[in-house]
């Protein structure tokens, strides 16, 4: 049996101002107040900003959650100097880049750009991807304005004008209307680039990927079998993984997780080699937050897609052991309440292997980032979270009372995600925990996540799921010598 | 809140005499539990919902509460609500939801 | 504030006490709950 590991990580945050006025909550309220737009506009930020924006620089690796813990609030008044778009496990594109990315991965001629949106993506996507680009083409920007004005769909924007058109294919199937497609075509073209950069990096042949599995909360399908559909080989064929076929995993803001735990489980038990978990963006959820941040007269910082990939495989001496033996679940029987959850989570799977709360070094949880959620009254949802973990250390009698706050630091962080649906909820932490186990100054990290199924209406139920990764033996030996 | 919970809770309270209605609450923070405080009490601050501008005015209380606590089944609140005590900003979130539940001004 | 006989409506959070366990506490105090909510932030 092998024993299974994440071996890389990859991320990637897609600057998208002009796909705010699309999420799902600004769209609603534009609809009612069409005067809103000036306001929105008004207040999103430049690249500039969002590539210096201290949490989108912990998401890309070049800092740290502790040093973003160090500075103070609010980041968005306190940007990273001399900020690259560059990190160890991730980077930052561009709107061009994206649109790109978006034309190169549509195969049914949903998107149409402008010529000059499309030499801009041409030459803003040099050096990040490099294949299918005679796919991206553009037409006259009058012939945008003859869809916009004939067709069924909506008009897209490019530095707020008028540059492309993403056409609904049925009008009496809502899950093909173009805002529907929309969403999904940038998921898929945000995971496109996460899956390749991830590839790039492990230096890993496309064709050795045998197994994917996409976690994004994506509804793609048709009348017949709205969300039924699946995204894994639509991104894997797009980056040539053409040995590989793959299903989607769905449990809202748990999905990841629970696909990484079933990832090694296909690599522990033979069935696969080389899987990749992926995840893209979600275009609904730009903007979500965006009236709490116009009433407190801060930046709309919802204002990125952000994607995410990891390759799961044997242990190549270099990765971090997923260990299946500690896995936690939330049974359906075991309640709702944060005591219960955490319970089934993070303690029981602790115990079952002898060990204490104290003995994980790290806790990655819910990580959204809390000046997102905070001017819309959401609280600080990460630090919900470690306080809820370090009064279960307090009621197992592991810590005392007046400790809470030094646990909720030395095993917690703040929150550095984008509220992207499936991507916060602990994998962002994922690339870090690399790195510092490489340094050889962690050797047990929790990843835990949850899932509001209630959302759905079709149960009361939450849902979580989560692991434990330890430095493969081999990372060990390196540092030794 | 969202909307149709808004619509819900709107439609009760529109249904009936109001006066044997009480809203129990259980946001982690003082920010989130004043803002449904508000939502019931004064309308929705947002103006997103169908409580824009609708004062409800109905008696809200938060479950950590000690009068609301006192008359609960002690053992199930230790289980359900036990964890959020010692973790919640306990005074912080009482002063906002009383704050609204004696009128918000 | 008595609960007993009272038309409770729960308006729960994930992260706090969930609509459900505020169901469930309402009616240990002999409260009717009418309407029972978990609202997720994120």
């Amino acid at each position: 049996m092998a024993d299974p590991a994440i071996l890389q990580t990859s991320y990637i945050l897609a600057h998208a101002p002009d796909f705010v006025r699309y999420g799902s909550k600004p769209s609603r309220e534009l609809a009612v107040d069409p005067s809103l737009l000036e306001q929105l506009t008004a207040s999103l930020r430049p690249w500039e900003e969002v590539v210096a924006y201290p949490p989108n620089q912990v998401f890309i690796g070049n800092l740290t959650p502790a040093e973003l813990a160090e500075i103070p609030r609010p980041w968005f008044e306190h940007l990273v100097p001399d900020a690259s778009p560059m990190g160890p496990f991730g980077r930052i594109i561009d709107q061009a880049s994206l649109y790109g990315l978006m034309k190169l991965s549509d195969d049914f001629d949903l998107i149409t750009i402008s010529e000059g949106l499309a030499q801009e993506a041409l030459s803003s996507l040099e050096g990040i991807f490099d294949d299918r680009l005679e796919n991206i083409t553009g037409v006259p920007l009058g012939e945008i304005e003859a869809l916009v004005k004939d067709a069924d769909g909506m008009a897209l924007y490019h530095h707020g004008s008028l540059a492309g058109f993403m056409k609904t294919v049925l009008q009496e199937d809502p899950s093909l209307h173009a805002h529907v497609l929309f969403e999904n075509l940038a998921a898929k073209a945000t995971a496109v680039l996460a899956v390749s950069d991830l590839l790039k990096r492990g230096a890993v042949p496309p064709e050795d990927i045998e197994y994917l599995l996409n976690t994004g909360e994506e509804a793609v399908g048709d009348r017949y079998q709205r969300g039924g559909g699946s995204l894994s080989k639509a991104v894997g064929e797009v980056v040539g993984c053409i040995n590989a076929t793959g299903s989607d995993i769905k449990a809202f803001c748990s999905a990841p997780v629970h696909a990484l735990v079933i990832a090694s489980a296909m690599v522990s038990s033979g069935l696969h080699d080389k899987i990749v978990v992926l995840g893209g963006g979600s275009q609904a959820k730009m903007g979500m937050k965006f009236q709490g941040h116009l009433r407190n007269g801060v930046p709309i910082m919802e204002d990125c897609l952000a994607s995410m990939a990891f390759l799961v495989g044997p242990d190549d001496g270099q990765g971090m052991m997923l260990r299946l033996d500690l896995t936690g679940r939330h049974p359906i029987g075991a309640g709702s309440s944060p005591q219960a959850i955490y319970q089934a989570l993070v303690v029981e799977p602790l115990e079952r292997a002898g060990l204490t709360m104290t003995d994980v070094d790290r806790y990655a949880v819910e990580l959204h980032n809390p000046e997102i959620t905070e001017p819309g009254n959401s609280g600080d949802v990460p630090k919900t979270n470690y306080r809820t973990l370090a009064a279960m250390a307090v009621m197992r009698g592991e810590i005392e009372r007046e400790d809470m706050d030094d646990f909720v630091t030395e095993h917690g962080m703040p929150g550095f995600s984008p509220t992207q649906g499936h991507i916060p909820a602990g994998v962002p932490y994922l690339g870090h925990a690399h790195v510092a186990m490489r340094a050889g100054e962690m050797t047990r990290a929790m990843i835990v996540a949850k899932g509001s199924l209630f959302l759905g209406r079709m149960t009361q139920l939450v849902d979580g799921v989560s692991f434990v990764i330890e430095p493969s033996p081999g990372l060990t030996e390196t540092n030794i010598e | 809140m969202d909307l149709e919970d808004q619509e819900n809770v709107s439609r009760l309270a529109e249904g009936s005499a109001t006066d044997d209605m009480v809203v129990i609450l259980g946001q982690p923070d003082a920010g989130s539990a004043g803002l449904f405080a508000e939502t019931v009490t004064r309308g929705d601050p947002t103006w997103a919902g169908p409580l824009a501008g609708v004062p409800l005015g109905l008696p809200v209380y938060h479950i950590l509460d000690p009068e609301i606590k006192e008359q609960m089944d002690t053992e199930l609140y230790q289980e359900h609500v036990g964890l959020m005590e010692l973790t919640a900003d306990v005074d912080d979130i009482l002063r906002w939801v009383k704050h609204y539940r004696d009128g918000g001004e | 504030m008595n609960l007993k006989g009272k038309r409770v409506v729960a308006v729960g959070e994930r992260e706090g006490v969930t609509g459900p366990s505020i169901k469930l506490l309402a009616e240990s105090a002999g409260a009717e709950v009418v309407f029972s909510v978990t609202q997720c932030f994120v």
